[in-house]
């Protein structure tokens, strides 16, 4: 609350972070409470807060638009303006700084009246049925029409599109027909992701959001995160919905459909059906999933194992290289690669890191080339035949399962990726009503998990993960000797970036998994790891600028980044509204189903065993391995043609 | 020097008559404190048009400690029918220049930076001679006129032509290289400013005026004009006049008086303070230009009685449809609408009904817009509307559409 932000970081137009906390100058002010009235009501609030927040505080509710508790104050859209008493002009709640003791009316004549001039002029240019629209039921310009008795269209309203829709991007559509301008995807790109492809363009009636140069999504530096729909208040942006065509594999006898589903949407599917956040439907949606006719339901932790086996004997291969063989050319850190934003983030904004990646797909994409090769072999099935769908938290998994080189069993390994939103829509149109269906668990081949991959959904999970597993295949220890119930805190939480260091205090033997590998642990006992955590690209490009620079992340030996904020769990497709108490409530939910496995690493997985035993008998790293579930990456750079 | 020349009609500015660095000299023989107290006795008021006392201003920014500071130098002369800062710059560019190091010294500011209107990029190189000028004289750089410590240097920022630059905190977003929009106020720019900063944003004309009082002493301005509009003010006037020129008048003049001298006194109305100002009728024409009566940045357009006064309204409509930022709804909808409105009052097929929805519009639009543009755009069509509803009204229909009453 007391230190302005300095200007020198990326910052949308509109945006006004830091303009309105109290100046650190004056000490009196720092934490001094300020009297208000707010309607009659007498209330005390901390200086500098607005006086949105201090309405909520007393119960009053204000309308908002423009204004999104993840970013920065705007105080455009103007829905929120309320009487100051004294002022000549009307004030914007949202943006206006509680410094002095004043007198707040909030539904006087004029201000109502000007609300809805602010819903009229809106309504007059946003084109549209709400009958079509992906937003129906859930559009924040919806309901305020509702709550302030839009009866008529006073200014006019459009009777035929002015844009056409990009349809480009296979994750984020952008129907400009539809926004309101209140730019809170400008400030999402620019000031919460720090990726900018959006930016308000031209002026007065003529202003609208476009990308650099107008270009299609496709054609920019998008990484698909989709944290703009998250925010959009309208359908003016929405992930690109598959649902017709998952119908129409389901619906076809001849299809064998097969769906697996990460964490992070059933720690928020409940969302969908009137539950509060961070209530898991994880065994409900298997019935459910059945119900509407998939033939199998596989759960996505099962690949997520098999990526931690993957990319932490990648990580342990890397580090054996380095530092016995001293091979100068070994890059480390080495980044994690399982989210598909993150990826793509990499490609455009660090190439020449690309070789840090782990070279490990997506649980996602490993799962795909599985179940058209390991699967259909072992259920004697045509490969041509499967249809593979994921449900995922992600618009980004839509990019990532059209990737070209995502073909690895011959066919396109992922044929769908649904967003959590969408599998809700489609649970609906089937009336199937989630939260109250028997539980049932998922199917084998692949049915049991650990809770390690469950974490996954969560920043700072995979790296819990890879540590459960690492820490015990290296020291012989039972990682719980070292840490109360497995748990890993120093990497938890939802602090932007986190580091911790982590001394291996003896080795054991090399098990058997590893064997062909590296000849014994010795050379890293003693050993401090060190590794860090970053989740939103923002937070991403400061541990990225600063390994650049030779900063302490450089010394890392191995860093998970995720390109949503919160993880997977804040995913794009994720249900809408996002906020950080909704995001707290998911990751709540995935620890306590965490918890409630008996198995909760990675290596002791059965399926995973399994499967080394029975399919990639070379062992993790080893060729077919490699085939499967290893990929190479794009430098995109950020030439745009 | 340029040779782009106003007409002053033969009129002596009092700026003619400063002697140079009187003023600046006086100033920096005084304690900073002393200097913010002369500004504030004198009781000038910003001459940009919204007419905030320029100690007071002084005063907030001189009692904030962060650093460095800025003085902004307001030349985005960007309002419909004003061009005396223009005058100001072209002839008395060492007044300005003295203003803003008389500022700096009040303030302790440590950079000064003049925001220069796109159009005017013609004059860039004059201020920089200026500028290079005082630097060479000991006028602007380290310790300046011999004050230890007092370091203080100015550059000439150009700006693009965007009306909305004007708009101090618009203005200092596009100095920090953003989209030229408005900032949320409070907290105001002498508090966060340039760069976070606190920063001084004054008009040319203000600084000018400043010199002139350390020249001359507040006691001499402040016994020119009004009670509460001190001393002497320029005027661009233009439109149907006989003489059109830049003016100087001591506030309080009334709109019939400035008339008679400029040729104008067949006036049907007169348009004070641009498009943002306010259309005044022959009716009120003894009314004074002063901050208390009628305020004004020093736009007069004088409106001959051949006008059609919707084509007026139109014209300053099609202005802020052109110029709005585009940021705040109201602004940025609400113009095009009412110059939707003007169209349809001129061709007669305006229902009475969505005519008050149009005015209830504009009231709206000056109450809840995020800055000045949108908060007086309204003014001009709904003060003819109020003056000249019969000729604005009542039109022959000429569009038959049923649509065109919407």
């Amino acid at each position: 609350m007391t230190q302005r932000i300095p200007l020198e970081r990326h910052r949308a137009p509109v945006s006004q972070l830091g303009q309105t906390v109290p100046r650190a100058e004056n000490p009196e002010a720092i934490g001094a409470m300020v009297s208000v009235v707010i309607d009659g009501i007498e209330t005390k609030v901390p200086f500098g807060s607005t006086i949105l927040q201090a309405a909520e505080s007393v119960g009053v509710r204000i309308p908002t638009l423009c204004n999104h508790p993840d970013l920065d104050m705007a105080g455009v859209c103007r829905i929120c303006v309320v009487e100051v008493e004294g002022q000549r002009t009307l004030q914007a709640a949202c943006a206006y700084p509680i410094t002095t003791g004043i007198t707040v009316n909030t539904h006087t004549r004029a201000v109502r009246v000007a609300r809805r001039h602010v819903l009229d002029l809106l309504l007059s240019e946003h084109y549209g049925d709400c009958y079509t629209c992906v937003r129906n039921g859930n559009c924040e310009l919806q309901a305020l029409a509702e709550e302030y008795g839009v009866d008529e269209f006073r200014f006019g309203h459009p009777t035929a599109p002015v844009t056409e829709t990009d349809e480009s991007s296979y994750s984020v559509m952008r129907d400009m027909n539809k926004c309101i301008r209140c730019r809170r995807c400008v400030r999402t790109c620019i000031d919460l992701q720090e990726v900018g492809v959006y930016e308000a363009i031209d002026r007065s009636n003529g202003t609208r959001i476009s990308t650099f140069l107008d270009k299609p999504l496709l054609d920019v530096v998008c990484i698909n995160c989709g944290q703009c729909i998250n925010r959009c208040p309208t359908g003016a942006l929405y992930a690109k919905d598959e649902t017709d065509a998952v119908w129409k594999a389901i619906d076809d006898p001849a299809k064998h459909v097969v769906i697996q589903t990460a964490p992070a949407p059933r720690s928020a599917m409940g969302e969908a059906f009137g539950l509060e956040p961070g209530t898991p439907v994880t065994f409900e949606m298997n019935t459910a999933l059945r119900r509407i006719g998939f033939n199998h339901v596989f759960d996505t932790n099962f690949t997520a194992d098999l990526t931690i086996i993957e990319e932490g004997t990648e990580l342990i291969l890397r580090l054996y290289k380095a530092l016995v063989e001293k091979d100068a050319s070994v890059a480390l850190p080495q980044f994690t690669s399982c989210s598909p934003g993150w990826v793509k983030y990499l490609e455009h904004f660090y190439p020449e890191y690309i070789p840090n990646l782990s070279s490990a797909k997506s649980p996602q994409q490993m799962f795909g080339a599985l179940i058209k090769t390991y699967y259909a072999e072992k259920l004697g099935l045509d490969p041509a035949n499967i249809v593979s769908v994921a449900l995922m938290p992600c618009s980004a998994k839509k990019f990532e399962c059209n990737r070209p080189e995502m073909h690895d069993s011959g066919f396109k390994d992922v044929d769908y990726g649904l967003t959590t939103r969408e599998l809700a829509k489609m649970f609906k149109e089937a009336g199937v009503d989630v939260p109250s269906l028997p539980k049932s668990d998922f199917d084998d081949p692949f049915g049991t998990a650990t809770g390690s991959g469950v974490i996954f959904g969560a920043t700072g999970g995979v790296m819990e993960s890879a540590l459960r597993t690492v820490i015990e295949l290296v020291t012989g220890l039972k990682v719980e000797d070292l840490y109360e119930h497995a748990d890993i805190i120093p990497v938890r939480g939802f602090e932007g970036v986190r580091y911790a260091e982590i001394t291996v205090p003896q080795v054991g033997p090399v098990p058997e998994i590893l064997a062909a590998l590296v000849p014994n642990w010795e050379w890293l006992k003693g050993a401090t790891l060190k590794v860090a955590v970053a989740h939103g690209t923002a937070n991403a490009k400061k541990v990225m600028d600063n390994i650049k620079v030779g900063g302490k992340f450089s010394e890392c030996h191995f860093i998970e980044f995720m390109a949503c904020p919160g993880g997977c769990l804040g995913g794009g497709g994720q249900p809408i509204p996002t906020t950080a108490e909704i995001r707290a409530a998911r990751a709540r939910a995935i620890y306590a189903e965490d918890k409630a496995y008996s198995v909760r690493k990675s290596y002791e997985n059965p399926a995973v065993v399994r499967t080394y035993e029975e399919f990639l008998t070379d062992g993790p790293c080893g060729h077919k391995s490699h085939k499967l579930l290893h990929t190479d990456y794009t430098a995109r750079g950020k030439h745009i043609s | 020097m340029t040779c782009q020349r106003i007409d002053t009609q033969g009129n002596q500015l009092t700026f003619a008559s400063i002697p140079p660095n009187v003023g600046l000299k006086a100033a920096l023989a005084m304690s900073r404190a002393d200097i913010i107290d002369t500004v504030r006795d004198s009781k000038l008021k910003g001459r940009g048009g919204a007419g905030f006392p320029t100690g007071l201003k002084w005063n907030f920014a001189a009692a904030e400690k962060g650093e460095p500071k800025y003085i902004i130098c307001n030349a985005d002369e960007g309002e419909p029918g004003t061009f005396k800062d223009r005058v100001i710059l072209t002839d008395y560019p060492d007044l300005v220049l003295e203003g803003m190091t008389i500022g700096a010294r009040a303030i302790g500011a440590a950079y000064g930076l003049i925001y220069l209107r796109g159009e005017y990029a013609y004059l860039r190189s004059h201020l920089n001679h200026v500028i290079q000028a005082r630097r060479d004289a000991g006028l602007l750089g380290q310790n300046i006129g011999g004050v230890d410590g007092f370091n203080f240097d100015v550059i000439v920022a150009m700006g693009a032509g965007a009306y909305i630059c004007g708009e101090e905190t618009a203005l200092i977003e596009s100095l920090e290289g953003f989209r030229g929009e408005p900032r949320n106020r409070p907290p105001f720019p002498v508090v966060n400013g340039l760069m976070g900063r606190p920063s001084v944003v004054n008009n040319v004309e203000t600084l000018a005026w400043a010199t002139c009082i350390f020249a001359k002493g507040a006691d001499w301005f402040a016994a020119i004009g009004t009670d509460a509009s001190t001393g002497q003010k320029l005027f661009s006037v233009s439109g149907d006049c006989a003489k059109p020129g830049v003016y100087e008048f001591p506030w309080g003049i009334t709109v019939a008086e400035l008339l008679a001298q400029v040729d104008g006194a067949d006036a049907k109305a007169v348009q004070i303070g641009g498009a943002s100002g306010r259309c005044v009728p022959r009716s009120e024409f003894s009314r004074q230009l002063a901050f208390e009566d009628i305020p004004t940045g020093g736009s007069i357009m004088v409106i001959g009685p051949q006008r059609d006064m919707l084509a007026v309204a139109r014209n300053f409509l099609e202005f802020f449809v052109h110029e709005s930022c585009g940021q705040c709804t109201p602004c940025r909808l609400g113009n095009a609408k009412l110059l939707e409105g003007v169209d349809l009052l001129a061709q007669g097929a305006c229902s009475d009904e969505y005519l008050e929805d149009l005015k209830s519009l504009g009231q709206t639009m000056q109450v809840a817009s995020k800055c000045g543009l949108g908060q007086t755009s309204p003014v001009a069509f709904l003060s003819i509307l109020e003056y000249f509803g019969d000729e604005a009204l009542g039109r022959t229909p000429t569009v038959q559409t049923s649509e065109a009453s919407r």
